[in-house]
């Protein structure tokens, strides 16, 4: 079962696309590492994490079929 | 009939909606392209008072999209050329110009005096000095931001230390050069007139309870499909570790220096060191058009879209010492020769020309 990624901003920039499909992890700390494995440019980026549009935490689970975003933070103005 | 009259009428607003908004008191940091949309709305409203904080000058770039400025602006303070524009206007509001930037010293006396914070400032030093000072003072923050053409909304602190602030979607600061700003990444002039415009609303419904606001929620709106995308906000314990807890922990902060903006020096440091190393070579990295000139101590320049070329007077000096508008560029530039350079003695002039005192 593979859960539903969006990206903003910089994080969208990096890899060309709005959103991408990844294989489901239990939790926010081990989608992390999947994100890293997949997209190393990722690596070094702060973002905040969005489980069905709820900001989430590392010990986070993440349920079936959830919507995962993957929200970087803007400064301009 | 007077100039609220349409309010009156309004459906679920009417009067006593309007005489909130009269009797409320807004601080709007940044008049830029946020800031510019966001008072033109607070104005025309008719909120009680309008503090403007900005300490940067208008310049040829700014006339995109900062709306409330023309070409016969140039080189003026924006909190004092925005209050002036406002005054001719309209009579029957207290505005209030204030042409600094707020730091670590300032902010708490600034904020003092006002209900509600708008934020269009344009870097993350500020961003979490606002929040923080908002956190510690009480005072409900409504938050804009901008990535090329994405924005971010959000209202935070409306109910005290329980309310999610910013620290609690962002408790660790992106690196120095992760996100850059509208100088550095481009912007449509429209589009910080849109988010703009959100935060204006924000700040009125908030304030006259006139619907929904985003209150521990935060909007990202896509200005290229309109897409948006909404996401609910949770406390996170471990955001207050590193929050100051009280206005002395405040002063404490280093706010550039929490955000990776460290390396650099400050104005008064300069001219000692250029008498120490005589051949300290100073740089502008600005374009020529850029406002005010550094007078009185020898620079060169090279345009910040110039640094990686070869540059005979960089590579023979021991010392580079950097400056751009407001000390992004000229941090980004730091790394680039220092890296290049790596045995040269380069720092970046912190907060750029705009942290420039004539006193010195």
């Amino acid at each position: 079962m593979k859960l539903i990624v969006k990206v903003f901003g910089k994080i969208s920039e990096e890899i060309g696309e709005s959103e991408f499909m990844i294989e489901k992890s239990d939790n926010i700390a081990s989608l992390k590492s999947e994100i890293n494995t997949i997209y190393p440019q990722l690596k070094d980026l702060k973002f905040a994490i969005a489980v069905n549009k709820k900001l989430s935490t590392d010990s986070d689970k993440i349920p079936e079929g959830a919507e995962i975003a993957l929200l970087p933070p803007f400064s301009g103005g | 009939m007077d100039r609220f009259d349409r309010h009156y009428n309004l459906k679920g607003f009417g009067q006593k909606s309007q005489q909130k908004l009269q009797d409320a008191k807004v601080l709007v940091v940044g008049a830029g392209g946020l800031g510019c949309p966001v008072l033109l709305y607070l104005a025309s409203v008719g909120f009680g008072k309008i503090g403007i904080v900005d300490g940067d000058l208008v310049s040829e770039s700014n006339l995109s999209r900062q709306v409330l400025f023309g070409q016969h602006d140039l080189g003026k303070n924006k909190a004092e050329a925005a209050v002036q524009i406002l005054r001719g206007k309209y009579n029957d509001i207290e505005l209030v110009s204030i042409p600094e930037y707020l730091n670590r010293e300032n902010v708490t006396e600034y904020l003092h005096d006002y209900d509600l914070v708008v934020d269009g400032s344009d870097n993350f030093p500020t961003r979490y000095l606002v929040n923080d000072a908002c956190v510690l003072l009480g005072k409900p923050l409504v938050f804009g931001a901008l990535y090329q053409n994405e924005g971010q909304v959000a209202v935070f602190n409306t109910s005290g230390i329980q309310s999610v602030n910013y620290r609690d979607i962002y408790p660790i600061p992106p690196s120095a050069h992760e996100v850059p700003n509208c100088n550095e990444a481009g912007v449509l002039g429209v589009f910080p007139g849109i988010i703009g415009c959100m935060m204006a609303s924000e700040a009125i419904k908030l304030v006259s309870g006139f619907g929904e606001i985003l209150d521990g929620k935060m909007l990202y709106y896509n200005f290229l499909n309109h897409s948006e995308y909404k996401i609910e906000l949770t406390k996170d314990p471990q955001s207050e570790i590193s929050r100051p807890k009280s206005a002395n922990d405040l002063m404490q902060m280093d706010y550039q220096d929490f955000c990776g903006l460290s390396s650099q020096i400050n104005w008064e440091d300069v001219i000692p060191l250029m008498e120490e190393f005589g051949d300290t070579v100073l740089v502008d990295l600005r374009q020529p058009h850029e406002e005010p000139e550094l007078e009185d101590i020898p620079f060169i320049r090279v345009p910040m879209n110039q640094i990686h070329l070869k540059n005979s007077e960089l590579a023979r000096t021991n010392t580079i010492l950097l400056f751009c508008q407001t000390g992004i560029r000229s941090m980004k530039a730091s790394k680039l020769l220092q890296e290049k350079y790596p045995d040269k003695y380069i720092r970046s002039i912190s907060g750029g020309i705009n942290s420039f005192d004539l006193n010195l």
